[in-house]
């Protein structure tokens, strides 16, 4: 068994609305797995069912080889997209207050909730009521409760909204470090930038179907299309520029450089390597720039929902 | 795992330390106190003052009718006239002129009294200067057909029907009193305790919802745990909040009447002027024991079981459906439309205990409403110290259990979905719907 999640084949009825439609993930142990798609995909209702919020109508969903149980509330941190606390309570009560409701005992919570205090630099802040906190300090205990009873899944719900870039930072190399301590994180997010710094399997929702799943990795293997970047520079660009125009399949470019005459994007056969395209350049003129161009999440995610 | 007891902690904890909370547990005894401490002040003032009445009397017939009182001086004016004796009284600013005109016979009498005055007098002093005048009146007409005044004293007897049921049980009307006031306490006491702490209930189900904290909790717990805590965790608030309440009230009433030596005793509501009008009659000791005897006749045991079982069955019962309300809704202002269903039904209890409990505890509608859930408690509770059957009380309870049963499962279905929902307010049909989410 490699993977801590399997969701199979899980479908969800609110009234006449279809919330998920026969989807099926598996989540494999220790990667980070995210979760995409547009706003009401049905991303959150699959999160709810694994955590146990909702019942799926149909469908099963496994977690480390067993079916879904009370019991495995402890093995799960959650961090919802609706998020908040208590605002009248105090940090520390409140922080050992949601822990012992994951099933820690209050001294193994205290021990914990200090280490995690330090860590973040934050220890004054236990007798803090949460109203006197700003909205990321107010993240940061949110966090901190979500990952004190080191589950072994993590479920991150756009974790970064509501971070300035520095804490967003230091969230994200939590995460990973929680990552290779042994967690499995599932990451549910628009934020392509951070999918791309982050993930390494994602599954792709739309309208209540799974449409693309597998390994970052490979989908945009399957996604490239052989095409390079180039920037060139010669005396004689027209001519160049028409004798590459006759042998491939060209588009303009644009990017940033200092002093290229010819930008553009080229797309080679699948059977031609990189190199030979290369070295018909280097014939031709200066190469200053060459780079192929591999899809983005974003480009992915945007092309895949639009064909949908 | 169970939760339970570590929720019922914070929410009786948090509630406990809430600083409005606090002040209110002590300011409110403190401001009751108060009020009632400045309504015995007041009225005391009021009796205090001095008038002076003057008696213009041409019959002669009431000289010695008109005796000083505490309050009261009546001055006699009987060697003027009576346009004289008004400027007089008017430039003495006597509180008014009672006047009585000559008449021949006494029987001509009910024409010729009048009463001048600045203004408009009060009622008590007008009733008061009639009983006194019919008094004599009676009297004379009774010498004159013969009677004497001791066979007229001898003839006035007290009566008091001594009740007693068909079992043998005697009761009396100071009985019926001590029922009322045992009933109207219980009934009152459960309807104030479902309008507080429901309302308490309903609004931390909100908070939970408005800080977005609901979703993190229902990770960790069942919603039905999280709203049978809440329940609890409140109500235990409440009981503490109410026990001080009662401690601190009667503490205060006891230091305040001594301070301010208002004897709030003297206060009188309708209730306790039938005690002490019959007490008037009979004598103070008699009725004192009557009222002991009549306490110790009431089914104490079975007021305590009944007390306990259907105060917590109403409360809890009604107490789910506020909590249901709270998590169908975003923020208190949409609660409206949803609490006239759950007062209305409360009201409605309340008034039937008030009017047709007192009136008849065992006629048709008492009994119906003490069947209905809803209604139940507050009316059975109005009723059982009159003698409710066993069977009735056990069969209303089982109706109210099984109400209560069904409350929760329908509010535990509304809570499920709906602390999950947000931004738009729901109508009735969506709620229909979420049961069968």
């Amino acid at each position: 068994m490699n993977d801590l999640l399997v969701a199979d084949s899980v479908s969800k009825n609110f009234g006449n609305f279809k919330a998920l439609n026969q989807v099926s993930i598996a989540v494999p142990k220790g990667s980070i797995f995210g979760l995409l798609g547009p706003n009401g995909a049905g991303k959150t209702t699959l999160i709810r069912i694994i955590n146990q919020i909702t019942m799926p109508d149909e469908g099963s969903v496994l977690l480390d080889g067993q079916p879904l149980k009370p019991e495995h509330i402890k093995d799960i941190g959650y961090l919802p997209e609706e998020r908040g606390l208590y605002k009248s309570m105090k940090v520390g009560e409140q922080a050992l207050y949601l822990a012992q409701l994951k099933g820690m005992s209050k001294a193994e919570a205290k021990s914990r909730l200090k280490y995690w205090f330090e860590k973040l630099e934050i220890g004054d802040w236990w007798n803090k009521k949460i109203q006197e906190l700003s909205k990321g300090q107010a993240q940061k205990i949110q966090f901190i409760v979500t990952v004190l009873h080191k589950p072994k899944l993590l479920i991150f719900d756009e974790p970064f909204s509501g971070f300035d870039p520095i804490n967003a930072n230091l969230i994200k190399d939590e995460i990973l470090q929680l990552r290779d301590e042994g967690a499995t994180v599932i990451f549910s997010t628009h934020r392509m930038e951070s999918v791309e710094e982050l993930c390494d399997h994602i599954a792709l929702l739309h309208k209540s179907n799974k449409i693309l799943d597998g390994k970052l990795n490979d989908i945009k293997g399957q996604y490239k299309t052989n095409t390079f970047e180039v920037g060139l520079q010669s005396n004689n660009s027209t001519a160049v520029l028409n004798e590459i125009k006759d042998r491939f399949e060209v588009l303009p470019a644009t990017f940033k450089n200092l002093h290229d005459d010819i930008k553009l994007n080229i797309k080679i056969n699948e059977s031609a390597s990189s190199n030979d395209l290369l070295s018909f350049l280097t014939s031709k003129a200066e190469v200053h720039h060459f780079v192929e161009v591999i899809p983005s999440a974003n480009d992915i995610f945007i092309q895949t929902v639009k064909n949908n | 795992m169970n939760h339970l007891p570590l929720i019922i902690k914070r929410e009786y904890l948090t509630k406990v330390k809430n600083r409005s909370f606090i002040v209110m547990t002590f300011l409110s005894p403190l401001i009751m106190i108060a009020l009632i401490a400045v309504v015995a002040y007041l009225s005391q003032l009021n009796n205090d003052k001095q008038r002076t009445i003057s008696v213009l009397d041409e019959t002669g017939f009431f000289n010695d009718v008109f005796q000083n009182t505490e309050n009261t001086t009546y001055t006699s004016l009987n060697e003027l006239n009576l346009d004289d004796a008004i400027a007089l009284v008017k430039e003495k600013e006597d509180y008014g002129l009672l006047h009585i005109a000559k008449i021949d016979s006494i029987d001509a009498i009910s024409n010729n009294v009048k009463f001048y005055s600045e203004e408009s007098p009060s009622l008590s002093i007008m009733s008061s200067l009639e009983r006194k005048i019919e008094k004599r009146v009676q009297e004379m007409k009774l010498k004159k057909e013969g009677v004497s005044l001791a066979q007229i004293e001898a003839s006035t007897i007290n009566l008091d029907i001594s009740q007693e049921s068909f079992d043998g049980e005697k009761t009396s009307k100071e009985g019926n009193v001590v029922k009322l006031i045992f009933g109207g306490v219980a009934g009152y006491l459960l309807f104030m305790f479902i309008i507080i702490y429901g309302n308490m209930i309903m609004r931390s189900v909100i908070e939970e919802k408005t800080s977005r904290i609901i979703e993190v909790i229902i990770s960790s717990v069942k919603p039905v745990q999280l709203m049978l805590g809440k329940i609890i965790g409140t109500s235990l608030a409440g009981i503490t909040q109410f026990a001080i309440w009662v401690v601190l009230g009667g503490v205060l009433m006891v230091v305040v009447s001594a301070i301010l030596g208002i004897d709030l005793a003297q206060l009188q509501t309708p209730q306790q002027e039938m005690v002490t009008q019959a007490m008037e009659a009979e004598g103070a000791q008699a009725i004192a024991e009557n009222i002991f005897i009549e306490i110790t006749n009431l089914p104490i045991l079975n007021l305590v079981f009944a007390f306990i079982f259907f105060f917590v069955g109403g409360y809890l019962l009604y107490s789910s459906l506020y909590a249901a309300i709270g998590a169908a809704v975003d923020n208190e202002t949409d609660t409206q439309q949803f609490m006239l269903p759950i007062l209305m039904p409360l009201i409605l209890a309340v008034y039937v205990g008030v009017f047709t409990v007192i009136e008849d505890p065992h006629g048709t509608v008492s009994t119906v409403f003490s069947f209905i859930p809803l209604t139940s408690p507050v009316v059975m509770l109005m009723r059982i110290p009159f003698g409710v059957p066993l069977w009735q009380q056990g069969l209303s309870l089982i109706l109210l259990i099984g109400t209560f049963m069904f409350a929760v499962w329908f509010a535990a279905k509304i809570y499920r979905v709906g602390i999950l929902m947000y931004g738009k307010k729901p109508t009735y049909k969506e709620l229909f719907k979420w049961l069968k989410y």
